[in-house]
């Protein structure tokens, strides 16, 4: 089963082989990774993406958790949650596919960030099932290169609102 | 505050954290942490080992000996890669040690200096943590970090690389009163819901067994473990790294279990209609390695430290994360006055299997058998002793037939199964004990793997004492080719051995020698009497075989009691 896990750590070297050797001594591949510092500098949040046996990653979980680095690690996959991705897209295009692949982009709220006489550069965000689509889509014309930024996630704030909001 | 080098800030850390001996070997970059320690001489003691991995090993059976952190010093990339082996041992059986390591200096990290290697790299798996020291002025807070996390929630080892600009450079000492790492605060108390629920169980069973592992010595709950089990009138067996923490001549004391355990332990474990582990982490060797035929008619309380040893290999009901001592207090303190503690049903079937098919022996061939020699041993010492075992065939009989009565009296690699560790171990032991007698037990095969530091050893002056049981072979090893490869014996008879009696003379230590039943106990008399390093060789027969026996990946009521159940 896929699953999407979010991991505070402490923003310093080694961190992240720390994590990836978790996985690998398990024989387990990452399907996407993302790290970045948060809102405080000495902090990055990692937003992993794996699929495998649910009773191994529960362990590797656990394991994340003894680790001293490791703050905090919620596994989304069960709760409601925030799920993006960007993704930068060189799609080759001629004179008469130029309108058809705006159109497409246009439907799917892309940007065009970059123009040459026989590409665009296309950004697109969205969930996995959108990036998905988009570039299955793009196929059929020639994608060049594509540049993702796997999933981050975030759990969904479900409080409800006091009176006065 | 005083300014020092970083070499002197070491020394300064070592003595705050209580440190009076360290194992280790000097070398290009932390010369200059040896040129500043003989000002430190007087208040702490190095061990000047003749290998790295040996130095890791003292450091490791100090730490299991007495409890408190044991501390290795040595150079980099040879050196540090040297003492792997001794850190993943130490780690595999929670043991506290603190490793420093020198390293090139910083501007050259990563450069392929002389020397160099990724200490931290090479041994995140087998470390809780470790670091890289990038300032010198870091040193102290890095290092009281270290000992901490090794000593705290389940002891491990530790690593700090230390650069050689780090260790000659300057600063301002300043050794932090508390350690506050926001990512690290292990559990000790167990959750009152848990232990309302584990009590429940408790009051519900029929057939409850104590399956207690090494974690319950670490914590120092054996005298909680004691009056919880003498409250509740429930039997006990011991996992390899368990022993000690229960005294074997108690009545409700089954017996060793796992792949070489009692058949009564083992069906106790089988029959059980509840299980409360403490400390132990179910590792293959324990339970046969067959985890959906472990105790299936039992639930399961599982009390551990490391969250992450629960539903690990065996799914557990009653999971209790925290300290072993505080928990089994808890669960005392929770038991309700009138709950019922007669077992005479359950405790009589233990009997009747123990007599069916009790741990025994025979010394009657003209060769000596290994578990003779552990016997004799046993009743010489009366238990009064600390035993450090090598690994294989002597290993298995030691859990078998020596009565251990006291926890930190029998230290061995369990997990890693390290041979070579147990001479080592042994001397790391006596410098934590030193008044105690303590003996290494090694096979002819281990005990080649480390002998240099019988060096070590004589130039210290220790009174110590070993046992080299000389079946010329790597025995364990020949077991399993007669048990499972046709007594094919590829590789595992030695054609050439040293005289190690000679051997042990050559270093300036004493050497004794057995070959026939009837001097044994003279001999061994003789060497535990003799004060300094004495080493008893022991010519035993190289066909005993370890019985019984759970086939790998088997169930626990499913053993190889003798040899004629070989097929």
């Amino acid at each position: 089963m896929r699953h999407t896990i979010s991991i505070l750590v402490d923003n310093e070297s080694g961190v992240l082989s720390r994590i990836a050797g978790l996985f690998s001594a398990r024989g387990f591949n990452i399907q996407s990774l993302n790290v970045a510092p948060t809102q405080e500098s000495n902090t990055s949040r990692i937003t992993l993406v794996t699929s495998g046996d649910d009773f191994i990653i529960q362990q590797i979980i656990k394991r994340f958790n003894n680790m001293v680095n490791v703050i905090k690690v919620r596994d989304l996959t069960e709760i409601k949650r925030v799920e993006r991705e960007m993704a930068l897209i060189k799609v080759n295009t001629t004179k008469e596919t130029r309108a058809e692949v705006l159109r497409i982009a246009d439907i799917f709220r892309a940007k065009v960030v970059d123009i040459s006489p026989r590409t665009y550069t296309l950004e697109l965000t969205g969930d996995l099932d959108k990036v998905t689509a988009f570039i299955e889509l793009l196929t059929q014309y020639g994608v060049k290169e594509i540049a993702r930024t796997g999933t981050v996630s975030m759990a969904r704030e479900n409080k409800k609102p006091k009176r006065g909001d | 505050m005083a300014r020092m080098l970083g070499a002197q800030m070491f020394f300064e850390t070592l003595l705050d954290q209580g440190v009076d001996v360290v194992f280790g070997l000097p070398g290009g970059y932390v010369l200059k942490v040896y040129d500043v320690m003989t000002d430190y001489n007087d208040r702490i003691k190095h061990v000047l080992a003749r290998h790295e991995q040996a130095a890791t090993h003292m450091a490791d059976g100090y730490a299991r000996a007495s409890g408190k952190p044991g501390v290795v010093l040595c150079t980099s990339g040879p050196a540090a890669t040297n003492t792997v082996t001794g850190i993943a041992t130490a780690q595999m059986d929670s043991s506290p040690i603190v490793i420093f390591t020198g390293q090139v200096p910083t501007q050259y990290l990563g450069s392929d200096a002389f020397q160099e290697a990724d200490h931290i790299g090479i041994t995140m798996p087998c470390t809780k943590h470790n670091y890289l020291v990038r300032k010198t002025a870091d040193l102290p807070r890095i290092m009281k970090e270290a000992f901490h996390i090794a000593t705290t929630g389940r002891p491990s080892p530790v690593l700090v690389d230390m650069p050689k600009d780090v260790l000659i450079g300057e600063d301002e000492l300043n050794i932090p009163k508390d350690v506050y790492l926001r990512g690290y605060k292990p559990n000790l108390k167990g959750n009152k819901a848990q232990i309302k629920r584990a009590v429940n169980l408790i009051s519900k069973a029929k057939k409850p067994l104590i399956f207690g592992g090494g974690g319950i010595i670490l914590a120092d709950a054996t005298s909680e473990l004691y009056e919880f089990v003498q409250r509740l009138q429930i039997p006990v067996c011991l996992t390899l790294m368990g022993l000690g923490a229960y005294p074997a001549n108690d009545p409700l004391y089954v017996n060793f279990l796992g792949m070489h355990g009692s058949y009564a332990a083992n069906m106790s474990v089988h029959d059980s209609d509840l299980v409360i582990a403490i400390g132990a982490r179910f590792d293959d060797r324990a339970t046969g390695g067959n985890f959906e035929k472990f105790a299936p008619n039992a639930e399961i309380i599982h009390i551990d430290i490391d969250p992450s040893t629960i539903d690990k290999n065996i799914h557990v009901d009653c999971p209790i994360v925290g300290d072993a001592k505080i928990i089994l207090q808890q669960l005392i303190d929770a038991l309700p006055a009138d709950i019922d503690t007669d077992r005479k049903e359950w405790l009589s079937q233990i009997k009747e299997w123990d007599e069916k098919y009790p741990l025994t022996y025979k010394q009657n061939s003209d060769k000596i058998q290994t578990t003779y020699v552990i016997d004799t041993l046993s009743k010489i010492t009366k238990g009064d002793a600390i035993i450090v075992s090598d690994v294989g065939q002597h290993q298995m009989w030691l859990a078998q037939f020596y009565k251990f009565q006291k926890p930190r009296s029998w230290i061995n690699s369990g997990g890693l199964g390290t041979m070579g560790f147990g001479f080592p171990a042994a001397m790391g032991a006596k410098f934590a004990k030193p008044d105690e007698l303590v003996i290494a037990v090694c096979g002819d095969g281990s005990f080649q793997m480390n002998f240099q530091e019988l060096a070590t050893a004589v130039e210290n002056n220790m009174d110590l004492k070993i046992i080299v049981l000389n079946n010329q072979h790597h025995g364990m090893v020949r077991q399993w080719q007669t048990m499972f490869f046709k007594s094919n014996y590829s590789s595992s008879k030695f054609q050439v051995l040293p005289d190690f009696v000679k051997l042990a003379e050559s270093f300036g230590a004493k050497g004794l020698k057995a070959s026939r039943p009837e001097e044994l106990e003279a001999t061994l008399k003789e060497g535990l009497n003799t004060s300094g390093v004495v080493l008893m060789e022991i010519i035993v027969d190289p066909e005993e075989m370890v019985y019984p026996m759970i086939q790998p990946g088997g169930a626990m009521n499913e053993m190889i009691i003798e040899p004629v159940d070989v097929a």
